[in-house]
């Protein structure tokens, strides 16, 4: 036991300059990230309103959560439900475009990654959805479909139970082309053109096998960070929601985890329960990333 | 070296299917087709945003809504101009703010993450794989419940109503830290033996090896933080207008109810403003990335 304490310092020591290297990073993460984190693990089994001192009240927050609060079930129903179209969804089509964006010359390539990408950065993206599917008979999509006679009433898509979680799936997948897809964008610019040649006297014939076998297995790492995006971005929708039908959703049709929990910790100041949601999410998200993981250690065999 | 040379012929001539190409027509006709559709509805948000800005006031408030200007105009960027202008304090200020929180803490973050890439994607040694696994776990932890303890930290070190208040927690950004890593981990080994070999220090593989090999990934790391920084009016932390940001002198433009409506004109407007800078930036950067990547080529 004492050797390999032993050994382990003598490592360390040989590292020093690595470890110096990473120190000043190390230094920021630690305060503004992990110490806050650590600081929300320990208020989720706590009461705490932020005004008086936290109480430690062991698991009850949670217990509540799972077995009491149907509406925090209705949520993870929801997340799951968008989770399940959005994540594979914004994933592949991110990497489809990426790499069609590839196949194009240099120029075009670079005004479409632009294209492609500048809604994310357009604050208020989300507005022009409420006018798409605006409940009146004069929002876009109502309006295209009353014309054509394909309906011959007005739906109500952001009021209609059966109709706001899909509309704000669509919405979701059509804003997720975020990091991940950049990603792609610059992973598959990386690829070697040798591997290429050598696949091509290897009896690759066409662009497709082209992609499983060699563009695949060249970018495992961006597909790793691509899926931990996605993963991330598909379990914390619920922004979309909010700004389209508002907060609370009518009959909580959309209500996610992230609104429950901005619901605990914004407006009804129970930020230990909220921390506990967070904790909660926090555990799902690592385990998709595990099983992705898995998955991803099979392309391109 | 020939089928390198047959691959090219295949891209040029990418028409004559009589040969066995590994491009065919179909393909590219579907994909042009694809992705001209699909680069329109993506860019649905945008096209609004301008045409918004475009509109007379009278438009803006048409029923029901037009998605295009009918006559243009630029009088909201007029009346932008003007009302920033007269505001408390000079808007060459607020750039000022603006440029300086914008350009340390960008340059200052791709130094140090990049710093701490490096040793993480390339070497094992005790904590590195604990490191690593916290650098990506932290990307999912929610913010709206890190929120309080971080206040409370940034005002226990005095830097309430300071540039670093907005500075330092930006600093400590894992997205492009981990995106940094992913890259550095396809670069082969045996360039930095190389390095070594002629003498060069760990520091000095980071500088003049990883980093200009991993550009596109710091450029993507970069526009990241650009874009959160520029974005962010830092209303939590800063309270001296003197110390405030532009991004906060333009989302004050339309607050309140009587204000509002007569000043929705003059928001579409700064809306754009607001978009159109990170979006040149990112633009200039990705089309000096892909000159790089054209001629680099050194990957295992």
């Amino acid at each position: 036991m004492k050797k390999k304490a032993q050994i382990t310092w003598l490592e360390m020591k040989k590292n020093k300059t690595l470890y110096l290297m990473m120190l000043p990073f190390l230094l920021f993460f630690v305060t503004f990230v992990v110490y806050p984190v650590l600081q929300a693990i320990w208020y989720s089994f706590t009461d705490y309103n932020i005004l008086e001192p936290a109480k430690f009240i062991g698991l009850e927050n949670y217990k509540k959560l799972i077995l009491e609060d149907t509406i925090f079930i209705k949520a993870l129903q929801n997340t799951f439900i968008i989770a399940v179209f959005v994540g594979p969804f914004g994933y592949i089509l991110s990497f489809l475009l990426a790499w069609m964006i590839n196949e194009l010359p240099h120029w075009l390539g670079t005004i479409l990654t632009v294209v492609f990408y500048a809604p994310s950065m357009a604050g208020n993206a989300v507005v022009i959805f409420g006018l798409i599917f605006s409940n009146d008979a004069t929002g876009y999509l109502n309006g295209i479909l009353l014309k054509n006679g394909i309906i011959s009433e007005k739906i109500l898509w952001l009021a209609d139970k059966n109709y706001i979680l899909p509309v704000v799936i669509i919405v979701s997948v059509w804003m997720s082309l975020g990091v991940g897809f950049l990603s792609f964008v610059a992973g598959i610019k990386g690829v070697d053109e040798a591997q290429y040649e050598a696949a091509a006297i290897d009896g690759i014939r066409n662009r497709w096998q082209e992609l499983w076998y060699v563009t695949l297995p060249n970018m495992k790492p961006q597909l790793m960070f691509g899926a931990v995006m996605s993963i991330t971005s598909a379990l914390s929708v619920g922004g979309v929601a909010d700004a389209l039908v508002g907060f609370p959703s009518p009959g909580y049709a959309s209500h996610t985890i992230v609104n429950h929990l901005n619901d605990y910790g914004l407006i009804r100041m129970e930020m230990g329960r909220a921390s506990a949601i967070a904790v909660l999410l926090f555990l799902i998200m690592i385990f998709c990333n595990l099983v992705f993981q898995k998955f991803l250690s099979k392309v391109g065999t | 070296m020939r089928a390198k040379i047959h691959r090219r012929n295949n891209k040029l001539d990418m028409k004559s299917s009589a040969r066995k190409s590994s491009r065919s027509f179909m393909g590219n006709l579907l994909m042009g087709i694809v992705l001209f559709i699909l680069g329109f509805l993506f860019f649905f948000p945008v096209i609004y945003m301008f045409n918004q800005a475009l509109k007379p006031l009278n438009e803006m408030y048409m029923f029901p809504p037009k998605l295009f200007v009918r006559n243009p105009t630029l009088n909201n960027f007029r009346d932008l101009a003007s009302v920033l202008n007269n505001t408390l304090i000079p808007f060459s200020r607020y750039l000022f703010n603006s440029l300086f929180v914008v350009g340390i803490g960008s340059v200052g973050h791709i130094l140090i993450a990049s710093m701490c890439a490096y040793p993480l994607a390339k070497y094992t040694f005790p904590g590195s794989k604990f490191i690593s696994k916290m650098i990506v776990y932290s990307l999912m932890f929610n913010a709206t419940v890190t929120m309080v303890p971080n206040f409370i930290t940034i005002s226990k070190l005095h830097l309430i109503d300071s540039y670093w208040a907005i500075i330092f927690p930006q600093f400590a950004s894992t997205l492009g830290l981990y995106l940094m890593i992913n890259f550095m981990e396809q670069i082969p080994d045996s360039l930095i033996e190389a390095a070594k070999i002629d003498g060069a220090s760990q520091f000095q593989v980071h500088m003049k090896i990883m980093l200009p090999l991993v550009k596109p990934a710091a450029v993507t790391a970069f526009i990241l933080v650009f874009q959160a920084l520029w974005t962010n009016t830092g209303d939590k932390y800063i309270y001296t207008e003197k110390l405030k940001s532009v991004a906060y002198a333009l989302s004050q433009l339309a607050s309140g109810t009587t204000v509002g409506i007569a000043r929705a004109g003059v928001l579409a407007a700064a809306t754009v403003v607001v978009f159109i800078i990170p979006v040149s930036v990112f633009l200039m950067m990705q089309t000096n990335v892909i000159s790089t990547m054209a001629t680099s080529g050194m990957k295992e």
